[in-house]
């Protein structure tokens, strides 16, 4: 759809604020040293609680406007110009920027409260909550950006938030490492995204989405598809799809608020945004689309299949994390039909993907940081309240009615369907993984029988960090109600556009019954493997070579050392012997030739200074030679 | 009284006191060939003064005079200097700062 | 113009002087004739104040400070002719003939016009003549040179200056340390003796006599007998012999 936005006025005129209060809270911390220690945590909190009650503001002014014009921009400098091109700093405040700034500010408050819990015993907790302000204000302008140079700032903001908190616990050789790697493997898709917006700059002499938007359908259609792939390798690397999925797995060395906010709700879903808000170049190309959609499908399957081998209770939810954003991306390419369910199951699965990670850490923080759960089991008696709020999240990553992720779940499978058969067979049979190993999870944590370490006593933990699990749990149980009256995709219609329904030859109700019937399916397996054997402390080395596969992220890690690291490490020596013997040989006899010379020419400095007079004199009979030549020649 | 046999005698001296320079090694005598060219431009001066008819040409002179009789102060100063600790008015021998 | 013509030829040959002359007394002698007679051609030219600045600051202080530090330096110390940078001197000559003869020629083939002379900037006087312009239009060159002549004498005083690097003696020290001398060396404690008891012609030349007849060194300086200018002490016995014999009354 095209943007077409009106200047602010009125209430809208203070989204800035927005992200400047954690920006301010960003600045304060990081920038105030020791002196804010004492304070800095609430001050973190604040800043996100305070944008929160702003989004909530700007959402009901936004609910209180028509349809048509429910779009705004405020302009509020000019970033840089050159010729004609020009970049200002714009912000776009529309259906689609409301629920992420809600999403956004409302679960990174949550987020931020239960961290003051998490990290109480952290001595650089100050410094924590500034990464997490600039996270969150990175994050605001990514959503906010009228134009994709904004948008590439945000990019790059968060990728920096992310490195700096995957690796917070940098005294840990794998955290550090686990940092570089995201660092990198997401300047692949940066790449993507300051080409694709280079791209759009020379193909429409704009880059902000209004421009492009308005002359979209003017270029060519290999044009957009280029843009649209460039667009896809940005989600890919910034959503963790495949190819570029290996960071995701080892970002879970970073606090687990960190895991929540940002490597399950928010950034990682940035890339489901980007494809989402670019739906004006992506309606138009289909054969990007399918790349999106054969790029959403690989990865909700490899992530399930992950997720089932892991014993890492965190990975576990990481490769979770991937399938449900593989969910997402494959609504996102199913064109208009599949937008609002994208950004539906965006926002049911933040819900409940921060609440089971904020569990996660719950349990880890009771277990003394073991986040093993062969070590786990029966805490549902030692955490009740942790055991009911995942239990929640659980029911809703499951998709089970009436809890959110049944709404926002269903519906992308039922769209897969309507698209292509085979997609909607892919996403079917990802639906019963999930509930497999979201059982297993389940089931290894809380029920079976105690495999506790000795000296462990699981505790619930402090109100601080329960409280925000209760409210993700409420959040995680009600989010279904979004869609009450179909609302969201009503909501989302100024930006997406119109979608006609799909009729399935099974209808809706049957094709819900269906899925269930799979994921029920999912979970009887689950409990005849796990539930009904014992569990042995430590994972049994014999087994199929599938879960090998599995174990070892299925050999992603593998296939990058092999096709990429090997070869550009053979290059790179290469490189380096070319370096040495010819670049250096060349500079260095270059030296070594001019020291030769100079070791000549110096000798004209002898010290004697009637030798230099004698020079100079030679001089001024030259120059009066020449005088002399020029005048009278 | 024409103009040009003096500068053409002003330029002789000049050339004279610059060869000089060169080619003596005694810095005190040095010093004298460098007073010899002053006076070889002076001369050239007070012969424009001359032929342009106005003093002008007189007060430049006058102030390289000064000027010299300020430079031989301290040029001779540091000639007694360095012969003071090198026992030597030798241009040739201060070339210590070389290659 | 006689006096150019006469004044021209002495002027190059005493600066050729100058390239020649192996003592660096006859360079500053041959200097100040070149300097006189260019002061002659300064009266010549109608600029009688700067014949008399030439006659009484260059002439007159300048190469005294010359003959001064020569006499510092050692007044009889020649130059050796020996060039020893290679083909310097060969070099220096091509390049001064190069320079000296495009000069030459090039300013003689300017034209300089009419000369117009000074008789009417002259007309109240050349010296009067010059004071209002170098108190007019050359006021604050005038007082720059004269921060200039301070800075210089104070840099040539810095620069003369030598550190005591030692107390100095006093009386009571010098006399004691005499008197140990004495005790030590047997080094006379008294005054020397004075030369020239003998005053035929120089009386600085010729040493003492001590009671035995003999010659005493220390009653000359050590100067003379370095020059080998003292009397020595069969000349003297002859003064001796020559003054007994024919008076007697000595």
């Amino acid at each position: 759809m095209h943007v077409t936005a009106v200047q602010t006025d009125g209430v809208f005129s203070i989204l800035w604020l927005v992200i400047a209060l954690p920006a301010l809270g960003a600045l304060v911390l990081l920038a105030g040293g020791k002196r804010t220690d004492k304070w800095g945590h609430w001050l973190g909190v604040a800043t996100v609680a305070a944008s929160f009650v702003l989004s909530l503001i700007l959402f009901f002014a936004l609910l209180g406007k028509d349809e048509g014009e429910r779009q705004y921009t405020q302009h509020l400098w000019n970033w840089f110009s050159a010729g004609s091109y020009s970049v200002n700093i714009d912000l776009l405040y529309d259906p689609l920027s409301a629920v992420f700034l809600l999403l956004i500010t409302g679960v990174g408050a949550l987020i931020h409260v239960y961290s003051v819990g998490y990290m109480e015993h952290d001595e650089r907790r100050r410094r924590f909550f500034g990464y997490l302000n600039l996270f969150v204000a990175s994050m605001l302008v990514l959503v906010l950006a009228a134009d994709y140079v904004g948008v590439f700032l945000g990019w790059e903001g968060v990728g920096l938030a992310s490195y700096l908190l995957i690796g917070f616990w940098q005294h840990k050789p794998s955290a550090a490492a686990a940092a570089k790697k995201a660092f990198v493997i997401n300047r692949v898709g940066d790449i993507g995204l300051s080409l694709g917006a280079s791209l759009i700059f020379v193909t429409f002499g704009s880059t902000s989405f209004a421009v492009v938007s308005a002359h979209a359908d003017k270029a060519s259609g290999a044009t957009l598809t280029a843009i649209g792939l460039l667009l896809l390798l940005a989600a890919c690397g910034k959503s963790a799809q495949f190819p570029l999925q290996t960071w995701l797995l080892d970002a879970m060395e970073g606090p687990t608020p960190v895991s929540a906010l940002i490597h399950a709700a928010t950034m990682v879903t940035a890339g489901v945004y980007l494809i989402v808000r670019s739906n004006f170049i992506f309606s138009l190309t289909e054969d990007a689309r399918t790349g999106v959609i054969i790029v959403g499908t690989i990865t909700l399957l490899m992530g399930a299949v992950i997720g089932c081998a892991k014993d890492d209770i965190k990975k576990a939810l990481a490769g979770s994390t991937m399938s449900q954003i593989g969910y997402m991306v494959l609504a996102a390419g199913l064109g208009p039909a599949g937008y609002a369910f994208a950004i539906f199951h965006l926002l049911t699965h933040g819900f409940f993907k921060a609440n089971m990670f904020l569990g996660a850490g719950s349990v880890m923080h009771g277990m003394d940081d073991d986040v093993n759960m062969r070590h786990y089991g029966a805490l549902r008696k030692a955490m009740p309240i942790t055991f009911a709020t995942f239990g929640i999240g659980y029911l809703a990553i499951l998709g089970v009615p009436p809890f959110a992720g049944f709404w926002s779940k269903d519906k992308i499978i039922e769209t897969a369907f309507g698209d292509n058969f085979l997609v909607g067979m892919c996403a079917l049979i990802g639906a019963g993984v999930t509930a497999f190993y979201m059982t297993r999870l389940m089931l290894l944590t809380f029920g079976t029988t105690k495999r506790w370490e000795k000296g462990v006593h699981p505790h619930e933990s402090p109100k601080v960090m329960t409280y925000p699990l209760i409210a993700l749990a409420v959040l995680s149980a009600g989010g279904g109600l979004l869609l009450a009256g179909d609302w969201i995709v009503d909501w989302l219609t100024p930006v997406v556009g119109e979608h006609e329904e799909h009729h399935l030859a099974v209808g809706a109700v049957g094709m819900s019954l269906i899925a269930l019937a799979v994921v029920a399916a999912g979970v009887a397996v689950a409990w005849f493997l796990v539930g009904k054997r014992p569990v042995p402390k430590e994972a049994p080395s014999k087994v199929s070579v599938f879960t090998r596969a599995a174990r070892a992220d299925l050999y992603g890690d593998a296939f990058n050392d092999e096709v990429i690291i090997k070869p550009g490490v053979v290059g790179i020596r290469g490189l380096a012997t070319v370096d040495r013997s010819v670049v250096d040989g060349l500079v260095e006899g270059l030296a070594v030739a001019l020291t030769a010379i100079s070791a000549t020419f110096r000798r004209v400095q002898n010290g004697l200074v009637r030798s230099y007079a004698l020079t100079l004199l030679g001089g001024a009979a030259l120059v009066l030679l020449t005088l002399l030549a020029v005048n009278f020649g | 009284m024409s103009v040009t046999p003096f500068i053409v005698l002003s330029a002789i001296l000049f050339t004279i006191g610059c060869v000089g320079v060169l080619t003596r090694r005694n810095a005190i005598v040095v010093f004298m060939c460098v007073e010899l060219m002053l006076n070889a431009s002076n001369l050239a001066l007070v012969t424009f003064s001359r032929a342009n008819g106005n003093l002008d040409g007189q007060i430049a002179a006058f102030f390289v005079m000064v000027v010299a009789a300020a430079e031989v102060v301290v040029g001779l100063a540091i000639i007694m200097t360095i012969f003071r600790s090198r026992r030597s008015a030798s241009v040739d021998d201060a070339s210590l700062l070389k290659y | 113009m006689v006096a150019f013509w006469i004044l021209a030829p002495v002027m190059v040959a005493a600066a050729l002087g100058l390239l020649f002359a192996r003592k660096a007394v006859h360079a500053a002698l041959l200097l100040a004739v070149v300097m006189i007679s260019l002061a002659v051609l300064y009266a010549v030219q109608d600029a009688p104040f700067l014949f008399a600045v030439q006659i009484i600051v260059y002439t007159g202080a300048i190469l005294m400070l010359f003959l001064f530090v020569l006499m510092l330096v050692g007044v009889d110390a020649s130059d050796s002719v020996v060039e020893t940078i290679r083909g310097h001197r060969l070099f220096s000559t091509i390049a001064g003939l190069a320079f000296g003869l495009t000069l030459v020629l090039g300013v003689a083939q300017v034209s300089f016009g009419t000369v117009i002379g000074l008789d009417s900037a002259n007309k109240d006087g050349n010296v009067p003549s010059i004071a209002q312009i170098l108190f007019t239009r050359y006021v604050f060159a005038f007082e720059v040179t004269s921060a200039l002549l301070i800075t210089a004498a104070l840099g040539a005083m810095v620069l003369a200056h030598r550190e005591r690097l030692t107390p100095k003696p006093t009386q009571a020290q010098l006399a004691a340390q005499r008197i140990k001398d004495y005790a030590e060396h047997g080094k006379h404690p008294g005054p020397l003796p004075p030369p020239g008891v003998f005053a035929r012609h120089n009386a600085v030349d010729t040493p003492a006599l001590l009671p035995d007849g003999t010659a005493s060194e220390a009653s000359i300086s050590r100067v003379l007998a370095a020059r080998g200018t003292v009397k020595s002490a069969p000349d003297i016995a002859a003064d001796i012999n020559e003054l007994d014999t024919p008076g007697g009354d000595a």
